[in-house]
C-alpha cells in the first residue's frame, strides 16, 4: 500500500475540489452586483452596436477609400492602393459584414484600454505605490495565454460580444500602460525642470511637454495594444463573439478548408493593414530632439 | 546696494529621511560618514551669502561640489532641508504652491546646461513658454518674443525647430526664453558648459553686453575658473557642499584662504583678471614741475633710476625726464619744462594687464597710471607686467 503511495498515480485520497468555491463566488457577485455588471455590459454593447452599426452604414467604396487615403498618407500612393486592394479582396470572399464585427469589436476594446491605460501609465510616473502594484500586474497579464481571459469573462458577463470586448480590453491593455509610463519617464528631467521653473503647474507640465514629448511612445503602445486586440478578438470566437475568428472556428470544426483559408486570410490582411498604417503614424509623430 | 537675494544657513540633503540625517551632520559627522551610515548624500551644508541688486554672483566649484544643488534651491526645484532665501525680504522656502508658481512666473528664470529646450516646439513658441504659463495673450508674447529673439541675434529663426540649430544658437533660444519673462533674477546653471570654446566666449561676451543693457541680477554657476573671474562681480567657490571663500576675483586671487583655493586659483589667466592698479607701484621718486633740474638729478640719483615722471601741483601727469637729458639741459641752460618727454604710454587703472603687455614691450620706460582727470597715481615697471602673469 505504502508503495504505491508514493510510486504510484497521483493518489485519489488527496483532494480539493476548489471550482465549487468560486462557483460560490461567482453565484455570490451575480447575485450581489449584478445590475453593475448588468450596466456595465449595457453599456459597452451600446457602444460596439453603434461602431458597428457605422461601420456597416458607410458605404463599401467608402472604406476602400478610406483605407487607400490612410496609406496614402502615412506610408505612400503604392501602399494606400495595395491596402485598398486587399480589403476589397476581403469584401470579395463574402466576410465584409465579418470583418466589420471584428473591426468593431477591436475599435471599442482599444478605445476602452486607451481611456483606462493612458490614465494609469501617467498615474504610475507620479505614485509609486501605484507602479508596485501595476507593474508585477502587467507582468502577469503579459505571461498568461489569451485564452486564460476568457474564463473570468464568460462567468462574469456570459457569453457573446461583450465578454469578447471585457476579454480582449484585459489581454491588450498591458502594452498601452506600460509604453505610456515609460514615454512620460523618458521626457528629459531637464525639459521638466525647465517647464517648472517657469512656473507651470504638474497638470501643465504634463500636458505642454510631457504628453508632446512621449506621444511617439505612447503611439507604439496604441500600435501594439491594437496588435493584442486584434489577436485576441479571433480567440474570443471561442466564446460566441461574432467575426472572422468565428469563421475560422467553424471551418475548424467542420474542416471546410476552402472557408479557413479565405476567413484567415482576411484575419491576417486586416492585422498587415492596421499594423502599418498605425506604425505610419507612430513615424509621422516623431519629437526632433536635440 | 541693497541686498536681493539672502541666502541663510541653507542645508540640502538628498534621501528618504533629510530631517532625521540633518541632526546626524549637526552633530558632527562629514559628509562621507552620513553617506555611508545612512546612504544619504549631503548636497549643500550650511551654505550662507548674499547676492546684490544687479550683481552678477559667480558660484564655482568642481562636480559634485554643491553647486547645481544650490542654484535649484533658489528656485525651490530642490526644496531646502533646512535654512531662510529671501528675496527681496520674503522668505521663498515658506512660499505655498501657488505664491511659489506665482514666484517663478514673474520673479525668476533659470538657464540650464543642455538647454532644456522643448523639442516639440519652435523657437518663438520655446520663448514664448513662460508668457504662455503666465497667461499673456496671444499676440503680445509673440511680440516680446520676437524682441526678445532679436536682442540675442536669432532674427529670421522663429520657425525652426531646436535640433536644427547649432548649440550656441539653442543656448541663445535659452537665454531669451529666461529674459523673455523680465525676472528679476536669473539663475544660470552651467549655461555655457556645453559649448566649444570659441562658441563660449562670444556668449560670455554678449551675456556682459546683455547684463550692462538690462541689469538684471544674475546667479551663475560655473567649473571654469576662468569664467567665473571674467563674468563675477563677486565669486563664492564651493566645495563639498561648502562654501570656501566669497570675495571679487581679485580678493581671491591675492589673497586664497586656503590651498584648495590656491590650487583652484593656479591656472587662472591672470592677465585678465589682474588689472593696471593691482600690480603698479608708486614711485619714490617723484618730480614737480616747479623743482629744478637739480632736484630732478638727485632724485634719479639717489634712487638709482634713469628717468622720472613730472607732475603739477595738482599731481597731474606733465611728461618724463631722462637723466642724460636733464644733465645736458643744466649744460646749456635749459629748464625742465624744456626737456620733457610724451612718448611714454599711460592707461587707466581699470586696464586688465592682458592690454598692457604690448604697450609694455615696446615702450622703454615705465607705463603711467593716471585716472580720469589726469592725476598720475603710479607707475607700472615693464617687469611687473610680465611678473604679473605668473
Amino acid at each position: 500500500m505504502q508503495q504505491l503511495l508514493f510510486m504510484g498515480s497521483f493518489p485519489e485520497a488527496i483532494t480539493f475540489k476548489v471550482g465549487i468555491y468560486v462557483d460560490w463566488l461567482v453565484k455570490w457577485l451575480m447575485h450581489n452586483f449584478g445590475d453593475i455588471f448588468n450596466a456595465i455590459s449595457d453599456g459597452i454593447l451600446w457602444v460596439l452596436l453603434k461602431i458597428e452599426e457605422f461601420l456597416l452604414w458607410v458605404p463599401w467604396w467608402g472604406i476602400l477609400l478610406v483605407i487607400f487615403l490612410l496609406g496614402w498618407r502615412y506610408k505612400k500612393i503604392t501602399a494606400g492602393l495595395l491596402y485598398a486592394f486587399l480589403v476589397l479582396l476581403i469584401g470579395s470572399f463574402g466576410l465584409w459584414g465579418y470583418m466589420m464585427s471584428t473591426l468593431s469589436v477591436v475599435l471599442t476594446s482599444v478605445v476602452i484600454s486607451l481611456i483606462v491605460g493612458i490614465p494609469i501609465g501617467i498615474l504610475m510616473t507620479y505614485k509609486d505605490k501605484l507602479e508596485i502594484i501595476v507593474k508585477p500586474t502587467l507582468d502577469a497579464m503579459q505571461t498568461m495565454p489569451g485564452f486564460v481571459y476568457l474564463i473570468p469573462a464568460v462567468l462574469l458577463f456570459g457569453m457573446g460580444m461583450v465578454p469578447a470586448v471585457i476579454a480582449t480590453t484585459v489581454y491588450a491593455i498591458p502594452p498601452v500602460i506600460r509604453l505610456t509610463n515609460l514615454g512620460i519617464k523618458n521626457v528629459s528631467k531637464e525639459m521638466v525642470e525647465a517647464a517648472h521653473s517657469f512656473g507651470s503647474s504638474n497638470w501643465q507640465t504634463l500636458y505642454k511637454v510631457q504628453l508632446p514629448q512621449a506621444l511617439p511612445t505612447i503611439m507604439t503602445g496604441i500600435n501594439q495594444t491594437t496588435m493584442m486586440a486584434l489577436s485576441m478578438v479571433v480567440i474570443c470566437s471561442m466564446i460566441g463573439a461574432r467575426g472572422l475568428g468565428m469563421e475560422v472556428l467553424i471551418a475548424i470544426n467542420r474542416i471546410d478548408i476552402a472557408r479557413g483559408f479565405e476567413s484567415g486570410v482576411s484575419i491576417v490582411i486586416l492585422a498587415i493593414i492596421i499594423d502599418r498604417i498605425t506604425q505610419g503614424i507612430v513615424n509621422r509623430h516623431k519629437v526632433p530632439q536635440q | 546696494m541693497t541686498v536681493k537675494v539672502k541666502v541663510e544657513n541653507l542645508t540640502k540633503i538628498f534621501g528618504r529621511h533629510p530631517k532625521a540625517t540633518l541632526k546626524k551632520l549637526k552633530g558632527g559627522l562629514t559628509k562621507e560618514e552620513i553617506l555611508k551610515q545612512t546612504g544619504h548624500t549631503v548636497g549643500i551644508n550650511n551654505v550662507s551669502f548674499d547676492v546684490n541688486d544687479g550683481e552678477m554672483f559667480v558660484i564655482m566649484g568642481l562636480s559634485g561640489s554643491g553647486k547645481s544643488t544650490l542654484i535649484r534651491c533658489l528656485n525651490m526645484l530642490n526644496v531646502p532641508t533646512e535654512g531662510s532665501i529671501e528675496v527681496n525680504g520674503e522668505d521663498i522656502v515658506k512660499y505655498n504652491k501657488q505664491e511659489l508658481r506665482e514666484f517663478r512666473q514673474k520673479k525668476v528664470a533659470m538657464v540650464f546646461q543642455h538647454f532644456g529646450l522643448l523639442t516639440h516646439r519652435t523657437v518663438i513658441r520655446n520663448v514664448e513658454y513662460g508668457l504662455e504659463i503666465r497667461g499673456v495673450p496671444k499676440e503680445e508674447r509673440y511680440e516680446k518674443a520676437k524682441n526678445m529673439l532679436a536682442t540675442v541675434g536669432l532674427e529670421g529663426w522663429e520657425d525652426k525647430y531646436p535640433s536644427e540649430l547649432s548649440g550656441g544658437m539653442q543656448q541663445r533660444v535659452g537665454l531669451a526664453r529666461a529674459l523673455a519673462n523680465d525676472p528679476d533674477i536669473l539663475l544660470m546653471d552651467e549655461p555655457f558648459s556645453a559649448l566649444d570654446p570659441l562658441i563660449r566666449r562670444d556668449m560670455q561676451l554678449e551675456l556682459l553686453d546683455i547684463q550692462a543693457k538690462l541689469k538684471k541680477t544674475i546667479i551663475f554657476i560655473t567649473h571654469d575658473v576662468n569664467e567665473a573671474f571674467k563674468l563675477g562681480d563677486r565669486v563664492a567657490v564651493m566645495k563639498d557642499g561648502v562654501i570656501e571663500q566669497i570675495g571679487t576675483p581679485e580678493e581671491i586671487l591675492a589673497n586664497p584662504v586656503n590651498e584648495y583655493i590656491e590650487n583652484f586659483v593656479q591656472d587662472v589667466d591672470k592677465s585678465k583678471v589682474v588689472q593696471a592698479k593691482h600690480i603698479l607701484f608708486k614711485p619714490s621718486a617723484l618730480v614737480s614741475i616747479k623743482d629744478g633740474l637739480k632736484v630732478a638729478v638727485k632724485e634719479m640719483k639717489t634712487n638709482g633710476i634713469s628717468s622720472v615722471f613730472v607732475v603739477d601741483s595738482e599731481r597731474k601727469l606733465r611728461g618724463l625726464v631722462t637723466i642724460d637729458d636733464t644733465i645736458k639741459a643744466m649744460q646749456d641752460g635749459k629748464t625742465l619744462k624744456d626737456i620733457l618727454i610724451k612718448d611714454y604710454f599711460t592707461t587707466d587703472p581699470e586696464t586688465y594687464v592682458q592690454d598692457l603687455i604690448s604697450k609694455a614691450s615696446s615702450s622703454k620706460y615705465p607705463i603711467a597710471v593716471v585716472d580720469e582727470t589726469d592725476k598720475f597715481m603710479g607707475i607700472i615697471m615693464r617687469v611687473s607686467v610680465l611678473s604679473a602673469l605668473t
